[in-house]
């Protein structure tokens, strides 16, 4: 196959998907007696307020970190479907944290380094649950990080609770909001009340790193070769078990990032009940929109945030703005079909190809080249 | 295995003592785990763990979660994971709210099964069809399921008399059952507070008092699949779809056929745990409540068995229904209930020979024992991770008991074997 052929394999999965979805919402845009033109006018026409583009960015920060760590599982063939609730209770021990008092003596530096190491070191430790359970006893790592997310979600709801790591303000109850020099500042971008997060750096940062571990270091070819097939994987010395455990403490460790733009560049400098949930469920979404490529990531990171920031706009069209949570989810759907589609055609194409060089061979009667093919 | 030329194969291989147990054998079983919940009540003084007002709310809390978990068994029993029943359940729910609130509780449990089953045929088409994985389709069907309803109950529901944006109007409840002369007597006998009789009393007039014909049905549901799944011939291909789909294939076997069935089946009894929800009260976003996860929890405690399955759900109902009952104590004194089951499971793990997996058991009950001793009550937002603590406990610590069908959540793909 050609290059530039394979290229087209690849990106016609994602843009097929998008023509789907494009389809599907404008037929339930008819069905329920809207016009498309409006709603599709009002979605675009928010990219106009500097803004929604600022908000974009920065949702599409966290998107993207949640994505990288649910597709460091996916090439070993892991499914962390635990980023969600290890995401939240890192964010949540890591607010506290970084709120306490002892911290305020600490220089700057300190304390967001300090802050960043707690989030990862807990959620690396939640995932490190569901890791021990698979290497020791053979759970499936599926259903384990179901579970450890409902435990999760139980164990914030008992520590947020003023008189434990929380305290209550008005109708909200939020950990003790970090002090000046503990959280980030902003970027000012002209036009715009919303400022840009600088934590975007350590979201490209850690794409940077994804990339350079997985083509660039024995680890990572380990991580490749284990998703492939773990019988060679074996057979070539790598210990599964250390790659189950060190991939999934790892995918822990990246998605105990996932809070951190919302908690140290947001506007609370707190975990609070309004904090963000369900973000590891996106991040699935967009590791496999992006097929857990770093850059494809970023693509579908910022699509799935331009659609979500842009979608109370619809509300001046007269239409619910969940159009855009099954626009999301008819894409998915698409995308994932298409993937399996493609894979198939691109089968029957190697196929042909070779019973076509066979043939070949065969005609000019050449038996080694036969052979050589 | 290594084909040897021995003298034996023709032989009979011995018969194993057969590990299921006789009716007699569960009743007394029964009665020790009631003997058991009779003296922490005692000890502990707390009286809701058998009150009837509790048993109430338990069955109710249950009911939901069996029907979940019996999608995932339907599903999973044909080789299909379904980790989508939190959102056919949600599709549900809407399904029972639009046609419950217009035209009575019965239209309303009949469309949250159609909508159920609609999205069951959803994951089948791209699991069995498309070969997608399994665990994708089913967060696919999660993320979109809560914005589909959400959008339809936005544009249905925020004109209709009594609804909002985000709920129905009212849906009225089906008829509740409560058996006469039966109930006030049972009463008599809770009130006076005999160890074991009024116990026995209480739950008994729990589940003969105020119970939904719903409830009866999912009962009758959970027995009827038993029977279709193993006594019947549509079951027996079901299941061979999840063990060898290759082997039935080799058979004569349509496997798409009897997977999308299957699938479709799961998809209507996740639907009409929806309605559960619904019946009797509203659709209201996000009601479902990881239910559906809970079910699937169920399903695994339970062993992929239906039997199993019922009693895991009973168990996840009861600490969630004591949970919304409880008044004095009660959710305290499980702990030191759960400290002695551990213990019990530690004697018959050492007794196997799994030594380490008994000490862990014996090391996580004493925890909970001190847990018990050193605090007076147990918050309420802990217990609500009971279910998946406990299910997660079982994997770890019962793991090799566990089997699931050997085929699930594997692709299939038709003649490729």
């Amino acid at each position: 196959m050609t290059n530039s052929r394979r290229f087209w394999l690849a990106v016609a999965a994602p843009l097929g998907a998008l023509v789907v979805a494009f389809i599907v919402t404008t037929l339930v845009l008819l069905l329920t007696g809207s016009n498309p033109f409006d709603a599709y006018a009002a979605l675009g026409g928010a990219f106009k307020t500097p803004r929604i583009v600022v908000n974009t960015v920065n949702t599409a920060t966290t998107y993207y970190l949640a994505a990288v760590a649910v597709a460091i599982g996916f090439k070993m063939n892991l499914f962390n479907i635990g980023v969600d609730g290890q995401y939240r209770l890192a964010a949540m021990l890591a607010a506290a944290f970084a709120g306490g008092a002892f911290m305020s003596g600490l220089p700057s530096v300190l304390r967001i380094i300090l802050t960043l190491a707690a989030a990862m070191a807990v959620g690396a430790a939640w995932a490190g649950i569901a890791a021990f359970l698979k290497a020791t006893r053979g759970v499936s790592e599926v259903i384990s990080t179901i579970m450890l997310n409902a435990i999760a979600t139980a164990l914030i709801a008992y520590l947020l609770a003023p008189g434990r790591l929380a305290i209550a303000q008005g109708n909200n109850v939020l950990t003790q909001p970090i002090t000046e020099g503990g959280y980030l500042p902003n970027i000012d971008i002209p036009g715009s009340s919303s400022q840009l997060y600088t934590l975007i750096f350590l979201a490209a940062l850690v794409g940077l790193g994804y990339w350079w571990v997985l083509n660039r270091t024995v680890f990572g070819f380990s991580i490749k070769a284990t998703g492939l097939s773990e019988t060679s994987a074996v057979a070539s010395g790598i210990s599964v078990k250390r790659m189950v455990v060190s991939a999934m403490l790892l995918s822990g460790a990246i998605a105990g990032l996932v809070g951190m733009p919302e908690l140290l560049n947001g506007d609370t400098h707190a975990y609070s009940l309004n904090f963000p949930a369900g973000i590891g469920f996106t991040g699935i979404a967009i590791a496999l929109l992006g097929r857990n490529h770093p850059v494809g990531m970023v693509f579908s990171a910022l699509l799935w945030s331009a659609l979500d920031s842009s979608s109370n706009s619809l509300q001046g069209a007269g239409v619910p703005k969940e159009l855009v949570t099954i626009m999301q989810g008819v894409m998915l759907f698409a995308v994932v079909i298409a993937y399996e589609v493609v894979r198939r055609y691109r089968l029957v194409l190697e196929q042909k190809a070779v019973a076509r060089t066979l043939a070949a061979a065969r005609t000019t009667g050449d038996p080694n080249e036969v052979a050589a093919r | 295995m290594t084909m040897t030329t021995d003298p034996e194969p023709l032989a009979r291989p011995v018969k194993k003592k057969a590990r299921t147990l006789g009716p007699l054998a569960w009743v007394g079983l029964a009665a020790l785990g009631l003997l058991l919940f009779a003296t922490v009540r005692q000890l502990t003084g707390a009286t809701n763990l058998t009150s009837s007002g509790a048993i109430q709310a338990a069955i109710g809390a249950a009911a939901p979660i069996a029907l979940a978990g019996l999608s995932g068994l339907w599903s999973e029993r044909s080789g299909v994971v379904n980790i989508g029943i939190e959102g056919m359940m949600v599709l549900g729910t809407f399904g029972a709210g639009w046609a419950g609130y217009q035209w009575g509780p019965w239209a309303g449990i009949f469309f949250a099964l159609v909508c159920g089953a609609l999205g069951g045929l959803l994951h089948a088409m791209a699991t069995v069809t498309f070969g997608v994985d399994h665990i994708i389709s089913g967060v696919a069907i999660n993320i979109i399921a809560p914005g589909f309803t959400l959008y339809l109950a936005k544009l249905l529901f925020t004109n209709a008399p009594g609804g909002g944006q985000k709920q129905s109007p009212p849906v009225s409840d089906v008829y509740r059952i409560t058996i006469p002369g039966l109930s006030n007597w049972l009463g008599t006998i809770e009130d006076k507070q005999i160890f074991f009789v009024s116990d026995l009393a209480g739950i008994l007039r729990g589940a003969t008092t105020h119970l939904s014909v719903f409830t009866v049905l999912a009962v009758l549901l959970i027995v009827l699949s038993g029977w279709v799944l193993w006594r019947t011939r549509f079951g027996l291909r079901v299941r061979s779809c999840g063990e060898a789909p290759y082997a039935a294939e080799s058979l004569g076997v349509n496997v798409i056929k009897y997977k999308f069935a299957a699938v479709t089946i799961s998809g209507a009894t996740a639907g009409l745990a929806g309605a559960f929800l619904v019946v009797g009260l509203k659709f209201q976003d996000g009601q479902t409540g990881g239910r559906g996860y809970i079910g699937l929890a169920a399903m695994i405690f339970g062993n992929w068995r239906p039997g199993g399955m019922a009693m895991g759900a009973a168990l996840f109902g009861y600490t969630d229904g004591m949970q919304l009952y409880d008044t004095g104590g009660a959710i305290h004194a499980l702990l030191l209930i759960l400290a002695v089951a551990l213990v019990v499971v530690a004697i018959l793990q050492m007794r196997r020979g799994h030594y380490t997996i008994g000490a862990v058991s014996l090391v996580i009950a004493a925890l909970s024992a001190i847990w018990f001793f050193s605090t007076d009550d147990l918050p309420g937002q802990l217990v609500t991770a009971a279910p998946y603590a406990i299910t997660l406990l079982v994997m770890g610590l019962a793991s090799q008991n566990l089997r699931m069908p050997k085929a699930d959540g594997l692709i299939y793909r038709k003649g490729e074997h």
